[in-house]
Formats: C-alpha cells, structure tokens, sequence
C-alpha cells in the first residue's frame, strides 16, 4: 500500500520526513518532496513527522487528495533522492499556519 | 592536530551492528571527514534486530538492509563480528583504541511482570520466542509447548502483535517466509486455538500501529474477537479521538469497530483482542497432575484513571482467572549493561544527554556515545533510530577539538584480536559468504533464505580450503 506526500508540502518543504526515512525513498524538485513506492517499505515513520501532514497511507487519503498517487509514482524517479534535512523554503512557516498547523 | 584531518583520521568503534548501528556509520561516514569507522558485533550476523526481530512474514521490513549493505561496502567501513565487547575486548581497550566509542546495542533483555509464578515453566518472554523463531542462535534450544490450546500474551505493542500473529497463522503462511526451520516445524504441530492478548489500559490508548493490527483480520485460519463493551470509551478517551494527537487512536478504533461487527467465520483459531486488564498472578494446578506447570493466569480488571493522554490503569480490585498453558510476556525492552559503561537499571539505558554518555553526577564522559534504543529506551520503528542516530553522530562531530589525542589504530590495536588469538573476526566479506549459503539453502524450499541458527554452523562456511579443481556447475 502506497505512502503519498500530497500538496501541502508544496511552498512548506520542511523535509523532517527524509531523515526518518530508513530506505532513503524521498525524492524531491525545489518545490515539493515525492516518494518512490518502489523503494518505500510502508513503514510509516515519516507520517508523523511531517509539520503540515503532508504525508498518508494510501488507505487514509482523501478522495480529493488521490491525484497525488500519480504524481509521487511519476516524478519521485526522475529526481534526485533527498536523505538530509534542508531549510524550508521562505514562507514556510507563514504557509504552515495558513493550512491551519 | 584534530581528529578527521586528511592525515589523522578519526576512528570510530560503534558496538553493535543493528539500524541505530548502520545509521550511525552512515552519518560518520557522510560527514565529508576523513573518517574509519570498525563495527562490533557479538554475532557473526549483522543486521541486529532487522534480522532477528522483524517477523518473517514482513520481508518489506527487511529491506532496510539494502541500505546498510551499501554502507558495508564504503572502503572506510569495517565489519568485526563474532566479537563481543566486555568479554573478547574491553570498553577500556577500545577507547584506547579509538577516538571515540558510539554505542547501539540495543535493549536485549525484557522486562519483567513481577509477580507470582512468573518463572513457572509455560511462561515465557516475547524476546524469546521472537528470537526463536527468528533464527537467533541464542534461543535455538528453547521449547515451547505448542500442545497447548490457549496462549495469553501480555502487552499490546507490535512486538506482541508479531508474537499474536505468528502462533495465529497457518504453515502456509509461513512456509515462504525466512522463519527458522526448527519453528516452522514446532509451529506445523501446534494445537493452540485461542490466544489472548491483554492489554492494560482501554482500546483508545493501545500502541499498536493500525496497519499490523488490520493484520489480524486478513488472516487465513484466525478470526479476531473483540467485546463491544470494550468499546464504551469513558469521556477523557472520548477526548483523546477527538484530538488531533488522537489520528492513530481513531484509526485503531475503527479497525476494531470492524472486528467487533463482522460475522464469525468457523476458523481454527481465534484471536481475544481484551483491554483494561493486569496479570497479577500465574498459577500451575497441582490438582491436574501438572504440578509445577503454568495453568492459568489471574487477571484483575482496570479502570482508567487522570486526564486525556495521561490516564493511567488502576486496579479495581474485581478479578478473574483465565486457564492457559502458554505464556508471553511482552511489556517493553531493557538494555544489558556492559563493564565500563555507566548504566542506568532502572531504565534499562545507558544514561546520556544529546547522545553523550555521562557520569553519575552527569557529566559527559569524553569519546563515549549512545544511540538507538540503548540511548533513548525502546520506542520507536526502524527509522526512528536514522534521526536518532545522526543527533548522536552531530554531537560526536561537535566534539572533535576535545577528541584530540593524537593518532589511533582501531581494530589493529586490540591485543584481544591479534593473530592466532580471541575469536575468529567475521568480516563483511565473511558475512557475504554465509548470507550467500543461506540464500541457496532457503532457495530450494522456496523462502528467501534458510538461517543459520547455530555460531559454529556459520563459521564453519569460513576458512575452507578453495577446492582443486572449478566446480561444475
């Protein structure tokens, strides 16, 4: 069952998920972070990292938010994997608390 | 000079060679520092609970050790195994050895109930039987008595859950698996029917993870059981769903509010899923001629106590008792102490601050670390340990300029290890030919690998004469 990092991480990029990670799966562009199913082991320790709960269990994705299932399949093999925390993009935190967090 | 400079580089001894281990090696050896890093591990197996404590029926668990195999492979990197620290070398030798001594191994022991009858022969710990299973040398020789029909496991963590499943599924869902023979076939013979798993505080604050308790309900010959009145919550864990904290808590509601509802199918097995209750004693029954044998547990129900998130289970004096053969405790994981090493008994820890290991009036020892489960208790999943351990790397890296004492020569320098003395060292690459043994062993009966169960077995695969003439293949 697939783990999914949707569009609330889009603008935030915290990246607290990769350094739990234990397969190294996260892949990212310099506006998001994607997972690489192939790779993932579904063991869910990023979940609970993640500031703004970017991430999910596909059984626990809102119907609004299953695009995302193609979107992590498509790009996270194509970028370059990421294994270190980064800063967060500016505006992070403003983003952070306009999605309520 | 400091330690990690181009011509002085900083040695380091990690004493353990499981996921805290490997993620330790794996900052030290991205730190962009010339660095050398020896692993020390007491079996001639690396790998350490991703190995001998995740279930066999959950190989993407195991994954993990692609990337501590990548690791391995670093020229910095070396794997000493079939060396135990505190007896084949002392913690004093390897800190005159090294610059720094990082340990990650782990919480070995269990704890225990600390009741009546604990040790009558029925009752066992879950590290035991997880390690038994798993092919761990140190418990290849236990037996445990699968004639019987009801087993009761007390605790209600993943560990529990894999003890719960394992006794609960059928030989064909196992069979594929890299479970040890020797269980495999105990397993094939099993009579238990019912198993018990008791858990202390209600449904609302069980630790599991909602994905390995889903688990129960999938399998083949093994229903789940669940008492709707179990799932009267009080208001304060009312609460603790409604909260945002509470996301794993609802999800594990409903699963239950799952198993609670559906239609029970005629299976072989069946699994009591029981909340709000604490063993208080274990009894044999002198009067069935099995004098001296576990017969049965006393259970006393719990009510929930304090505020949401920090309710407590407290006796309510009513009591029952429930007639079992078989028991597991599983109610958290200590560490063993090592000679040399301040140790904390009562957390089971060695005591640290920011992953340094400090003294009893808790000042940090210099060159002494800690991380993984030894460092912080046993909470957590594999990746935990991956941020954890970095922490521990961070600080270790903080501190070279008052690391600096000059030169080291790692493994080189333990007298214990020299030629022709101590214990036969288990390189990685002697690892890689009983990995590859027992690959090919498990092959033919179609599981991932066949584990060698005994120390000797391994190392016989080493040091054997090439022969003459090229196999045929």
């Amino acid at each position: 069952m697939p783990t999914i990092v949707t569009g609330n991480c889009e603008r935030c990029r915290f990246t607290d998920c990769v350094t739990v990670c234990p397969v190294a799966c996260f892949h990212a562009d310099d506006q998001m972070l994607y997972i690489d199913n192939n790779v993932c082991i579904d063991c869910g320790a990023c979940i609970p990292t993640c500031p703004v709960q970017a991430i999910y269990e596909e059984a626990d994705l809102p119907n609004e938010l299953r695009v995302w299932i193609a979107i992590n399949a498509e790009r996270a093999p194509n970028l370059p994997s990421i294994t270190e925390k980064e800063e967060p993009l500016p505006g992070a935190e403003a983003r952070k608390a306009d999605l309520g967090f | 000079m400091t330690a990690g400079s181009d011509q002085h580089p900083l040695w380091v001894a990690i004493v353990g060679s499981g996921p805290s281990g490997f993620y330790a090696a794996e900052g030290l050896l991205k730190s962009g520092r010339p660095v050398r890093v020896d692993m020390f591990e007491r079996l001639p197996a690396p790998f350490g609970l991703v190995r001998h404590g995740v279930a066999p029926d959950h190989p993407k668990l195991k994954e993990p050790i692609r990337i501590y195999d990548r690791i391995a492979h670093v020229d910095e990197f070396r794997l000493l195994g079939n060396v135990t620290v505190g007896r084949d070398v002392s913690v004093e030798e390897l800190r005159a050895a090294y610059h720094a001594v990082l340990f990650c191994c782990g919480a070995e022991t269990d704890r225990r109930l600390g009741i009546p009858g604990e040790d009558l022969p029925g009752s066992h710990t879950a590290t035991e039987f997880v390690g038994w299973y798993n092919a761990h040398p140190d418990y290849r020789d236990r037996e445990f008595d699968l004639s019987q029909e009801v087993a009761v496991i007390i605790g209600q963590g993943n560990v529990a859950i894999d003890v719960c499943r394992i006794l609960a599924k059928t030989v064909d869902e196992l069979k594929h698996t890299d479970i040890a023979a020797h269980a495999l076939e105990c397993l094939a013979a099993s009579r238990i029917r019912e198993i018990h798993l008791i858990g202390r505080r209600g449904p609302a604050q069980a630790k599991f993870t909602t994905k390995e308790f889903r688990e129960l309900g999938e399998l083949a010959d093994c229903d789940p059981v669940v008492d709707p009145a179990d799932l009267e919550l009080n208001p304060e864990s009312l609460a603790e769903l409604e909260d945002r904290a509470g996301s794993v808590a609802r999800k594990n509601l409903d699963v239950l509010k799952g198993f609670a509802s559906r239609p029970a199918r005629p299976t072989r097995r069946r699994v009591f899923l029981r909340f709000l209750l604490s063993p208080v004693e274990l009894r044999d029954d002198a009067q069935s001629g099995d004098g001296g044998r576990l017969s049965q547990v006393v259970l006393e129900r719990n009510r929930l106590e304090g505020g949401p998130f920090r309710q407590t289970a407290r006796a309510t004096g009513e009591r029952l008792t429930l007639k079992c053969g078989l028991l597991f405790r599983s109610i958290g994981y200590k560490g063993v102490a090592i000679p040399g090493v301040p140790f904390d008994p009562r957390q089971g820890v060695f005591p640290s601050r920011d992953g340094r290991i400090v003294d009893e009036a808790g000042a940090a020892i210099p060159g002494l670390y800690a991380a993984g489960w030894i460092k912080r208790g046993p909470t957590g999943i594999i990746g935990t340990n991956r941020a954890d351990s970095m922490a521990t790397v961070n600080s270790l890296l903080a501190d070279l300029p008052i690391l600096d004492t000059g030169p080291k020569p790692g493994a080189e320098g333990l007298a214990g290890l020299g030629p022709g003395q101590g214990p036969r060292v288990v390189s990685y690459a002697d690892w890689l030919v009983i990995d590859g043994a027992e690959v090919q062993r498990g092959a033919s009966k179609g599981k991932p690998r066949e584990k060698f169960t005994r120390v000797a077995e391994m190392l016989r695969l080493l040091d054997r004469p090439l022969p003459r003439e090229p196999t045929e293949l």
